[in-house]
């Protein structure tokens, strides 16, 4: 099948707007989690939430009616906005979008319709004028990055020439409340595969990429391999041998035609549960990657939800193109059964293949390998 | 593109009071009006089927589970399974559990939300609960959609086979919300009588 390429990314997140903010804030190791004191009926937590107005005052840069969108709207129209074009947007052009929970906080309000993410979709396509009716990925925390899969493969199939993949989430009551439930909450900012966890931090952001046939520019990535497989085995709790997270990057590296020993670095999921970060040391030691470079993000902006594989997979991008490794922040002793090499310090490296996963709520898991482009390749 | 024949085996649909397999009706409730909950217990019990899970699941996904159950209805499938790929959409997401949490966090002095709630408030939990039933470890994807996209499932399914990721795939649309519902599943494979086209999957979610 045809190759598939990544030319273009921005992202939003409480560490800043854009990728460059968004990559210095990460290299001086900053968080943009902060202590919550009340959200909803929550009391006292961390999360990586937008400090007030932040939205409001970059969406005002656009010169559009601030009453006409929500919140979450303005975030997707403010992240995707740098990376479309005129021009760009043909009769072939896909818009993929993921989120988990949408609008959900116009149900809140009592909104029901306003709460439908077709609409959410269906909003964003009027904005930007796309001519296809929107994809829509909603597949709880894996959606952001089988969105980026899914465009490739709609791609590939010649369903689309090309296509702008926007993932998002917002921080609501609604998902903090039902996190919350689960006592998954951290009240500090999280330790990732730490042997003195604490739990998660919920995070909020807004991510894009432009996807297409063609290499656009000598950054560009090529999608070498990916794929989506369920554990089918608990709808809340991850497999304890990491099954489904094990059979996805397998599957990604028979497409790449690579083996485990040609990566160069991976960013894990490692949301700082116990059980998650148990699953996915087991499924990389399967895979035979517990000595690659292994972090996780989620310490700098939380867990971002749907947007979280996209927003991580171009923080990776970051990564390869500096040929520098990621400090894992929040790690300080091992905590997972299984010796990783989890990154505590900034390593100068030649780096050109990365692997990303994302595993979520349903046993849902992805990964997907990216390469950098040669530039005799451009 | 070289595009692998593959076909349609079997069908279902849940709509309206009815239980339709490929075409025939399997199980009907006399009054339109029986309320999902009822008839997808209805034919629980008439079936035989051993399941108790089946019991703490929100509507959706017990709709989904019995939409699987009639679809796969005399097939056999080794467990695990990681040749099955399980594609399904909808257009209201889990917005009837998402009331339901909604609900349990309203009210400061009434304040319960409860994990076994807001696990079901995300789409592609359905889709888990099959995954489960039959140990399903192949390629999964929960897609939204206003109405239902011939188009992009059948370009993701035929993705999948040319790439020699599945060789069978459990696609379809289940949507409840309100009281309102509608269920269509098929089941595509190497053999059958109907060939996997845009064209046929519109007639039969029609």
């Amino acid at each position: 099948m045809k190759k598939v390429y990544i030319n273009k990314a921005n992202c939003f997140s409480p560490l800043g707007f854009g990728i460059n903010d968004t990559w210095n804030a990460i290299s001086k190791g900053d968080s943009g989690i902060r202590k919550i004191e009340k959200l909803g009926e929550i009391e006292d937590f961390c999360a990586g939430i937008f400090k007030e107005n932040i939205i409001e005052e970059t969406f005002a840069h656009l010169n559009l009616d601030s009453n006409t969108y929500t919140r979450l709207e303005k975030l997707a129209l403010i992240t995707l906005n740098p990376i479309v074009e005129k021009g760009l947007i043909s009769s072939r052009t896909a818009l993929v979008i993921a989120t988990t929970k949408g609008n959900i906080q116009e149900l809140e309000k009592g909104n029901l319709n306003g709460a439908s993410i077709s609409l959410l979709a269906s909003k964003i396509t009027t904005h930007f004028g796309f001519k296809n009716q929107p994809i829509i990925i909603c597949n709880a925390c894996v959606s952001g990055l089988m969105a980026v899969a899914t465009a490739k493969r709609l791609i590939q199939m010649n369903q689309f020439e090309d296509a702008f993949v926007l993932a998002l989430d917002e921080i609501t009551p609604f998902v903090v409340s039902g996190f919350s439930s689960f006592q998954a909450m951290s009240k500090e900012v999280c330790k990732p595969f730490d042997k003195s966890r604490t739990g998660i931090n919920l995070g909020e952001a807004a991510a894009a990429v432009y996807v297409s046939k063609e290499i656009k520019n000598k950054d560009s990535f090529e999608i070498l391999g990916e794929a989506s497989i369920a554990d089918a085995n608990h709808i809340s709790g991850p497999s304890r041998t990491g099954e489904g997270l094990y059979l996805s990057i397998q599957s990604a590296l028979r497409e790449a035609e690579i083996s485990s020993q040609n990566i160069d670095v991976v960013s894990a999921h490692g949301t700082a549960t116990l059980y998650n970060d148990e699953m996915e040391a087991i499924a990389f030691d399967r895979s035979g990657l517990a000595e690659k470079p292994v972090h996780s993000l989620k310490a700098y902006f939380g867990h971002t939800l749907g947007a979280a594989g996209l927003l991580e997979l171009i923080v990776l991008m970051e990564s390869l193109k500096n040929n520098k490794t990621i400090i894992s922040k929040g790690f300080e002793e091992l905590g997972v059964s299984i010796p990783l090499n989890i990154t505590t310090s900034i390593i100068e490296q030649d780096l050109k293949i990365g692997l990303k996963t994302a595993s979520g709520f349903g046993g849902s898991n992805t990964a997907l390998l990216i390469k950098k482009v040669l530039e005799n390749e451009y | 593109m070289n595009t692998s024949t593959v076909y349609i085996s079997h069908w279902c649909s849940i709509e309206a009071g009815e239980i339709k397999r490929n075409g025939e009706i399997l199980f009907s409730k006399e009054s339109e009006e029986i309320e999902l909950n009822d008839l997808l217990k209805a034919y629980y019990r008439e079936k035989n089927i051993s399941y108790p899970k089946f019991f703490k699941m929100d509507t959706l996904s017990k709709l989904a589970f019995i939409g699987s159950e009639v679809l796969l209805e005399n097939i056999e499938l080794e467990k695990p399974n990681l040749d099955v790929g399980l594609v399904l959409s909808n257009s209201n997401s889990s917005l009837e559990s998402d009331k339901n949490h909604c609900e349990s966090i309203s009210d400061k002095d009434n304040f319960y939300p409860s994990p076994a709630v807001f696990v079901y408030t995300l789409a592609n939990i359905c889709l888990a609960e099959i995954s489960i039933r039959h140990t399903l470890q192949g390629e999964n994807a929960f897609f939204i959609s206003e109405k239902f996209d011939a188009e992009t499932m059948w370009n993701y399914t035929q993705y999948m086979f040319e790439t020699n990721r599945v060789n069978r795939v459990i696609c379809g649309w289940v949507d409840y919300l309100d009281g309102g519902y509608k269920l269509v599943f098929y089941l595509v494979e190497k053999q059958g009588n109907k060939q996997h086209t845009i064209e046929e999957l519109q007639n039969i979610f029609n």
